[in-house]
């Protein structure tokens, strides 16, 4: 048996599970992103109930690894009767694990809107949805910028966890050629780079955002 | 008729008594001053009265609505309260010309038309109709308190109460907003003032409230109150302005 080597063929490989990394990164963004917006405005509801619902759920995902709830969506459906489709599972746990984490950042988003604006809009006769929609939220949209494509580079790099139930994203594709060719410093080298190709203009996007937030 | 009827109101912060017991009635194009010490509770008063700061107990009606009812009530009665904030409170996000139009088209459903022409006629007013398209960051500290003022007009506001609105402003800026307020009131604007400013309450206040740990010390036409103030504080105070 001769090993195979580390050639373009295996980088064309890498590739290609790059785009499941990237593809499970924007389910992770879109899903988590939405469900971390119902969430953040939940946490800042004048009901106290909402408020403090919105702030276990925050408090239990960031208080739990991700793969615990990657486990749980894998094995524990699988355990229920689901047959689920890896993409599905990490898809389903990226977007949980993403919606506690944008939650709290866009929750100090909101409230890093001076309590100013709440009162001026309040005392023009607007409804508390109509303060959100036309004062609050496009003011703290712009704050929000800066840290959410910040931590979107955390999600990048987060989705190699999903690795561990199978899905064969860029981490999982630089196992399998690693087997196959023992190659590991050349193959992790190559992996590491594709990860710092996607991560590195994204925190730098990050910071530009941010000068110019504060210009 | 009167157009500001306040009785009896108490108003505490946790242990600290701010409001103990005020009383006081506004007729329609009166304009009345507030003045006292920081920390009298004059600002709290004047907040009080569009239900920014809730009331413990009493009674306040004001532009025909009353105070204490649910959110759409309170709704109806802030469509015909002007207030103005001391720190402007503009939406930075808008232009000068969006901050004036957005009350009157989502709140009263007015369209773009209208709100535009109400815009153009309510900073006619304050002296800035050129400044439509620009932002309040590139406004001065009086120019973005008269778009404010001109905001809370563009809603046809019954009552317009004023908090301390050129406190933060030096004295050339402060010149230039309160020549807009006396304007207001000359056209006939029913007015509520928290003040520093003594010679433009006894010039255009019409009545002046000296307030004093929460009550009402010394009420009056501002002209009788100012040459002939009859209690020790207020002789105190009004001798202490004069800098």
């Amino acid at each position: 048996m001769t090993l195979r080597t580390f050639g373009f063929d295996e980088f064309g490989f890498l590739l290609q599970a790059l785009h499941w990394t990237l593809l499970l990164t924007v389910i992770a963004l879109i899903g988590g992103g939405l469900l971390g917006f119902a969430v953040a405005l939940a946490r800042t509801s004048s009901v106290q109930a909402i408020r403090f619902a919105a702030g276990t759920y925050i408090q239990v995902i960031q208080g739990i690894p991700v793969l615990m709830i990657l486990f749980l969506s894998y094995y524990g459906l699988s355990l229920a009767g689901f047959e689920l489709p890896p993409l599905f599972a990490a898809g389903a746990s990226m977007t949980i694990y993403t919606s506690g984490y944008l939650a709290e950042i866009w929750r100090g988003c909101i409230q890093a809107v001076p309590k100013q604006q709440w009162e001026a809009s309040e005392s023009l006769a607007m409804t508390r949805l109509q303060q959100y929609r036309y004062v609050v939220l496009p003011q703290a949209g712009r704050i929000s910028l800066p840290p959410t494509v910040g931590f979107a580079v955390q999600v990048v790099k987060n989705t190699s966890i999903t690795s561990i139930i199978g899905f064969v994203e860029l981490a999982r594709a630089g196992q399998l050629i690693n087997n196959a060719t023992f190659q590991p410093f050349r193959v992790f080298i190559a992996v590491a780079v594709l990860y710092f190709v996607v991560c590195y203009p994204l925190s730098q996007l990050s910071r530009w955002l941010e000068r110019r937030l504060h210009a | 008729m009167p157009e500001v009827v306040v009785e009896n109101v108490h108003k505490s912060f946790g242990a600290l008594e701010v409001l103990k017991g005020v009383s006081l009635t506004v007729g329609r194009g009166e304009v009345f001053a507030l003045i006292g010490r920081s920390g009298s509770g004059k600002s709290t008063l004047l907040r009080c009265m569009n239900g920014l700061e809730k009331i413990n107990s009493g009674r306040i009606e004001i532009a025909g609505h009353a105070l204490g009812g649910d959110a759409k009530t309170l709704r109806s009665l802030r469509a015909d309260v002007g207030i103005v904030f001391q720190s402007y409170n503009l939406f930075p996000h808008l232009t000068v010309g969006e901050n004036i139009m957005l009350a009157p088209r989502i709140v009263k459903g007015a369209t773009r038309p209208e709100t535009q022409q109400i815009a153009r006629e309510v900073l006619q007013l304050v002296g800035l109709a050129e400044k439509f398209d620009s932002y309040p960051d590139q406004l001065s500290g009086g120019q973005q308190q008269r778009v404010a003022i001109a905001r809370s007009l563009a809603m046809r506001p019954k009552v317009m109460l004023f908090d301390e609105v050129t406190s933060a402003l030096d004295p050339e800026l402060t010149e230039e907003v309160l020549m807009v307020m006396e304007q207001l009131a000359r056209d006939g604007m029913t007015m509520i003032l928290v003040t520093h400013e003594m010679s433009f309450a006894r010039r255009v206040a019409t009545q002046t409230i000296f307030m004093h740990k929460g009550t009402i010390w010394e009420a009056g036409p501002s002209r009788e109150l100012f040459a002939n103030p009859q209690t020790p504080e207020l002789r105190q105070f009004v001798k202490s302005d004069v800098k």
